[in-house]
């Protein structure tokens, strides 16, 4: 069980919003953290002016929990530990949908849904649903 | 500047991911969970990400050809829903549903240390390279 939590659940949501837009406003970007996270591991010579700031996100989205969590009572979770199916499994079906897709849940679901987009609509509806097919599967009917 | 703008803009996507607990797969996995032990909470983070997200794009972004460092801002993808984006979305939601975890919260959870989630990362990078060789090839 997790606790309900609608209230930090909006703060922290967002906040990820504001990111997005200062993406798209000042940079003209979207905030899809497995396009930046792919880009920046591009080589600097394909993308150059292009590259960098990508780089510069990653190394916030990992600074920014820490700082966080050192401050306040909300923190990042340690106390779990994934088998090795949820990591070689989980892991590789993650990374292949979401470059096979276009996107994951900040790509699609936030910067494109919030524009409306077709594409994005489809993607989030139909990774939610195969993400909740799953759950039910792995929880109900293997368990 | 960009520079600075995509580090801030990181570092808030990071405070909102961990405020929010997106950084907890359990969460994420009780949030897919209708049948089990269902926690909504998620459902607001999208809510409020979305909202100020979507309004701040619709009053001041939206018909802006040139965001203010410059770039073009990038118009809504006219391409048609495709196999691949189908076929990926459904890869990504499975593997989101074994793990709980998706690429932003997997970088997010960096500081963490959890050994099993490092190596997730890893994996998830692979991922990343080969579904990017397939999108080539499809």
């Amino acid at each position: 069980m997790t606790e309900f939590t609608p209230i930090s659940a909006f703060i922290g949501g967002s906040l990820i919003g504001l990111s997005a837009l200062m993406l798209m406003y000042l940079l003209g970007r979207v905030a899809g953290c497995s396009g930046i996270l792919s880009s920046a591991l591009k080589p600097f010579s394909l993308l150059k002016g292009d590259w960098s700031w990508r780089v510069f996100f990653i190394i916030g989205l990992i600074v920014g929990p820490v700082f966080v969590s050192s401050l306040s009572e909300f923190s990042l979770p340690t106390d779990y530990t994934f088998s090795s199916t949820v990591i070689l499994l989980g892991g590789l079906l993650v990374g292949i949908g979401a470059a096979l897709g276009g996107g994951c849940t900040s790509g699609h679901g936030i910067c494109g849904m919030g524009r409306i987009s077709k594409r994005s609509i489809v993607a989030t509806a139909v990774f939610m649903v195969a993400a909740i097919i799953t759950v039910f599967v792995t929880n109900h009917v293997l368990a | 500047m960009k520079e600075f703008v995509g580090l801030i803009a990181g570092i808030i996507f990071g405070i909102g991911l961990t405020v929010s607990q997106m950084v907890n797969p359990q969460k994420v996995k009780n949030f897919l969970d209708l049948a089990g032990s269902w926690d909504p909470s998620l459902m607001f983070v999208m809510g409020g990400a979305l909202i100020t997200f979507g309004l701040g794009y619709w009053l001041f972004i939206k018909g802006k050809k040139k965001s203010l460092l410059d770039n073009d801002i990038p118009l809504v993808s006219q391409d048609p829903i495709d196999a691949k984006l189908l076929i990926g979305a459904s890869i990504f939601g499975i593997g989101w549903g074994i793990s709980g975890v998706c690429p932003g919260p997997a970088i997010a959870n960096v500081g963490g240390l959890n050994t099993t989630m490092l190596m997730f990362i890893v994996v998830m990078i692979v991922g990343l390279l080969i579904g990017e060789q397939f999108k080539k090839r499809m």
